[in-house]
Order: C-alpha cells, then structure tokens, then sequence
C-alpha cells in the first residue's frame, strides 16, 4: 500500500491524543488549573490535529459531514462518531478540572471509554480489509491499542504504566511482523485466484493494461518499503521501545522523560510507516506484482 | 445507504468469455467514450501525451501467458470492470452512503455528489474495480451502462453496455444472472462460468468463461512412420562445415539434435 503521509500522520497523533485522553478521563495525572489546562491542551492538539490531517487525504473535504451518516455498515463512519463524541465528552470533563477543580468521574470514564473506542475504530477500517491480508487478522487491533495506550501513559507521566505497557507492546509489535509475514501466502489468494486460469497452468502477468501507470498501481503497489523492512524494524523497536525503557528506568528527571517520549514518536512513526508500507494488496496480483 | 439488500429482484451482470476475447481493448475505449459525458463526472486523463500518461478506466484489459505442464504456453486476454457484488465490500466500508447497491437490479453505484474521495472503497474492492479521478476526486467505477440499459431514446439494440455492444468478437455478454432461464445464465452453465477469488466471499455476479480446451495435432496420415525421412545429411559446404564444427572440442548447444 502506498504509504501516504496524510494517514500516518492522522493514525500516529490521533493514537496519541486519544491515548493521552483516555488517561486524562481516568484522573491520570491529578491535575487541576493551569497545569491540567496544559495536559488537554496537548491531548486536543495531537488528536484534532491528527484529524485534520486526514481530512487532507479526502478528495472532497468539505463534504466531510457526510460521513457520520452510515455508522450502521461503516467503520470509517463510526470512527467519525467516537471522535467527535470523545473530543465533546473530554470536553466537559477538562472544563470541570480546568476551572471548577473537580474530578466528574462519571463523565470522565465515558469519555475515556470513546477515547479508546475511537482508537478501536481506526484499527478496524484496516482490520476489516480482506483484501489486504496483512491487516486483516486479530492482532491488527491490539497493535493500535496497545499503542494508543503506551502513548498516552508516556504523555501522561504515568511512568510504571509506560513501562509496563513499552514492554506488552513490543512484544505485540513483534508478533504483528511475524505473523503478518505469513498472511499473504495463507489468505489463499494468488494469480490462478484473481484470474481463474490455474487449471490451465502457472500464470505470468504478460502484458498490462496500459503501458503507464494508474490509480491502482501508484495506490497499491508499493516495494519500496519492502526492501529496507527489517532495518526499519529494528529501528522501529529500538527507537519505539527500547530507547524509552532505558530512559525511564534511569533516575527520574524531566529531561530523560522527554527523550522517552521523543524517542518514542520517532519509533511509533516508523512502525506505522511500515504498516503501510510493507502491506500487500491482493489487486497487485493482476499486475503480477504484489 | 450502505447496507446491502438483502436480496435484488435482479441480478444484472457481465458474462466475460476468455476463449474469443481478443485482446483488442475496444470495449475500453467504447467504455470510457460512453462515460466520459454521461452518468458523471468524466473520466480524466493526465499528461495524455506526455511523457508520464495516466487516467481513469472503467474498464481494463491485462493479458497473461499460462504455461500449461505439458505443451505451448496459451495467451489470454482478460478484460475486467467491475463485477457488481452480491456481497459488495466496496459498499458497507462507504462513511457518506455515496456507494449503493441498487435492490431493483443489483448494480453498484456511486452517487458522486455524496463521495467524499477518501478511497476506502477502492481499498476495499480485490478486483481493482474503482479508481478515484484525479481532476474530479470523486470514485469513479462501472455503471453497468445504467444510462444506456434502460434508456428508451435509444434505439432497443443499443439498450445495452456500450463495451457489450463495441465487442467484436462477441466476448461479452449482458443480462440477468439472478434468472437461470436467461441466455447468460445457460451460457454461464454450459461453459463453466467463475468467479474470480472466489476465497474473498464477495459473491461476484458477473462471471467468467475459461478457454476452451486446445486442441492437440494428431498424425494425420497413417503411412508416415514408413516413409523415408526427407531431410537427409546435409553435403556440400553445409555437410563439411557441420562435420568441421563437430570435431571442435566442446558441445554444439542450441541445435536439435
Ligand atoms: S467488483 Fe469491486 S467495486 Fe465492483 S461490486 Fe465488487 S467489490 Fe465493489
Ligand atoms: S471514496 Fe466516496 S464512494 Fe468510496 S468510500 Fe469514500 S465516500 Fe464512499
Ligand atoms: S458496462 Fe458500461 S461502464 Fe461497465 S465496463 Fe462496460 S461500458 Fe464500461
């Protein structure tokens, strides 16, 4: 798949705005005033920025509003829902804290509760694609989760939690790679699949249907990301998960808990980046390519 | 909306034969000629004559070589739109309900003014069935010639798919596949219609005929085996040079024998 900056971006920051949100609503740091003004404020600029960002992939954003109408079939719809329902129920909850002192449980919790939802819904607009075998199994929605949880408790200085939740997701992240390395080949779906013709014999892509590229191709064929794969997962795993243990584990001092969280982004970037990069569409197999 | 219907009333289809179709790509170009100023916005082209050409296809012909375990490799062409899913994933994965099935005859469509261009449709489809215009941005993909099947200002022969009725060696074929007494349903039974990965549970409607057998050459004449061989050792230059050749040390390679 071709890994448009616009989505990595969205699924990145709005996994940690809605990461640091669903620790906000559960009281996560207990601040009030100024310095919990200061917590949201950051949670609302990665998860509305994030959202803004994705709206650059639409080829018609100002009939963005749209898309909350089909939450019966659609998880790209139901995203839309839990965002907007968690950014207006967080809302409230940090208006409570910010000005009055007050921590609304209940109100906090549902906000929480969408938070995490919304997280769930992005995981599932690719989960749910069979036709990219890569994404389309169980671990696809831990993966964002996970993430999305780690994120937060680092953005939330909830250092016990961040570790903990550095060295569940990793090992989740690894399994992702692994299994996923095998998900093509056991979806079944091959050229004698897409074409019908492997009755007949082995079956080459002879000709294509034009001789320069289109939508589809620059869309789903991608083998750049491919090549470099486990470099970048190496980086990945170091920048996005060894690195900040290391840093949190050293004497507690703000600046280590900046690197940590720095590192961290850095790392998370690059795993998503691969996300889509390394994913295989099944349409390439028309192409003869994947 | 983006739920599928249950069932439709009809089931309205291609039926794609790749034993005659010769790879010809005149329903691509009968199929973006019809679309391009009817149902929508039009098919866009990019740097048409440039160095880099690209545009929007409703319809695409690839060919493949298949390599049969024993004997010459076969060429086929394979012409493919989209195939109007009865379980139509490009539709339930749709935010705005831009993307529809229709109940009365079971096309999918999109209604351009509600497409937002995210694409998610497109990732959804496994054919490669809806590509997103680039001028326009909105999700472009194959009518069925929804425009042309019903329209009574035409005259009653053309009242079918522009690529059907283009074809001219007679590959593609029109009509309903939910009515097995229907010309393309007994062709579809006869030949051994498909679906294309079928393992994707998408229920495609339109379907596929596979080549016909190849025929093999028999020995036609039951005196040959007793014949003399004509071609005999050459002489002359030719005999010397090749005796010459194969006192070289080293094999001869590439000769027959
Ligand atoms: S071929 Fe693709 S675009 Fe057409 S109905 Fe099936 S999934 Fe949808
Ligand atoms: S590109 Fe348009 S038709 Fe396709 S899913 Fe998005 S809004 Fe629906
Ligand atoms: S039915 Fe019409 S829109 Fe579909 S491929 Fe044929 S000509 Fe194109």
């Amino acid at each position: 798949m071709h890994p448009a900056p616009s989505i990595i971006l969205f699924t990145t920051l709005s996994g940690f705005g809605f990461g640091l949100l669903t620790f906000l609503g559960l009281g996560m740091p207990n601040y009030t005033g100024f310095i919990a003004f200061v917590f949201f404020a950051i949670a609302y600029v990665l998860a509305v920025g994030g959202l803004l960002f994705s709206t650059f992939h639409l080829g018609h954003p100002e009939r963005a509003l749209k898309a909350f109408s089909q939450w019966r079939s659609s998880w790209l719809s139901r995203e839309g829902i839990c965002a907007v329902g968690a950014l207006i129920v967080m809302a409230i909850y940090g208006v409570g804290r910010v000005f009055f002192a007050q921590h609304w449980g209940i109100i906090g919790g549902i906000g929480a509760i969408l938070s995490l939802l919304t997280v769930y819904t992005t995981s599932m607009i690719y989960a749910q694609l069979k036709t990219v075998p890569r994404w389309n199994m169980p671990l696809t929605s831990p993966l964002f989760m996970a993430l999305a949880i780690t994120g937060g408790a680092l953005l939330a200085a909830q250092v016990k939690i961040a570790i903990f939740m550095l060295i569940f997701s990793a090992i989740i992240q690894v399994a992702y790679w692994v299994m996923g390395d095998g998900r093509l080949a056991a979806s079944g779906t091959n050229m004698e699949t897409a074409t019908g013709l492997g009755h007949i014999g082995k079956v080459k892509a002879f000709e294509p249907p034009h001789t320069g590229t289109n939508y589809l191709m620059r869309e789903f064929i991608h083998v750049v990301g491919r090549k470099h794969a486990m470099k970048l997962r190496t980086i990945a795993l170091v920048l996005g998960f060894v690195l900040p243990v290391i840093f949190l584990l050293l004497p507690f001092g703000h600046i280590f808990a900046l690197f940590a969280v720095l590192c961290h982004i850095a790392g998370i970037f690059t795993s998503r980046w691969l996300f889509f990069a390394q994913a295989e569409h099944v349409v390439g197999l028309y192409y003869g390519k994947r | 909306m983006t739920t599928l219907p249950t069932s439709t009333q009809k089931k309205l289809g291609l039926v794609i034969d790749l034993d005659t179709c010769v790879g010809c790509h005149a329903c691509v170009v009968s199929c973006k000629g019809w679309n391009t100023e009817n149902y929508g916005a039009p098919l866009s082209d990019q740097k048409p004559y440039g160095g880099d050409p690209s545009g929007t296809f409703l319809n695409r012909v690839h060919s493949y070589e298949v390599q049969p375990d024993e004997g010459a490799a076969q060429l086929i062409h394979f012409p493919k739109s989209c195939l109007h899913c009865e379980d139509a994933p490009c539709v339930t994965v749709c935010p705005t309900g831009a993307s529809y099935k229709r109940v009365e005859d079971g096309i999918v469509l999109v209604n351009e003014q509600d497409c937002i261009g995210c694409g998610l449709c497109a990732w959804a489809c496994p054919y490669g069935a809806r590509e997103m215009d680039a001028a326009e941005k909105v999700m472009k993909k194959c009518t069925l010639c929804v425009d042309r099947i019903y329209n009574e200002n035409l005259p009653e022969e053309d009242r079918q798919p522009a690529c059907v009725r283009t074809c001219p060696s007679g590959a593609r074929h029109f009509g309903d596949l939910g009515d097995e007494n229907s010309d393309v349903s007994i062709l579809v039974a006869e030949r051994g219609g498909f679906d294309l990965m079928p393992e994707m549970g998408t229920k495609p409607v339109n379907q596929y005929l596979p080549p016909r057998p190849k025929d093999t050459m028999e020995e036609f004449d039951i005196l040959a085996p007793y014949l003399e061989p004509v071609a005999k050792d050459a002489g002359g230059f030719l005999g010397w040079l090749d005796k010459a050749l194969d006192k070289l040390p080293g094999n001869s390679a590439g000769g027959a024998n």
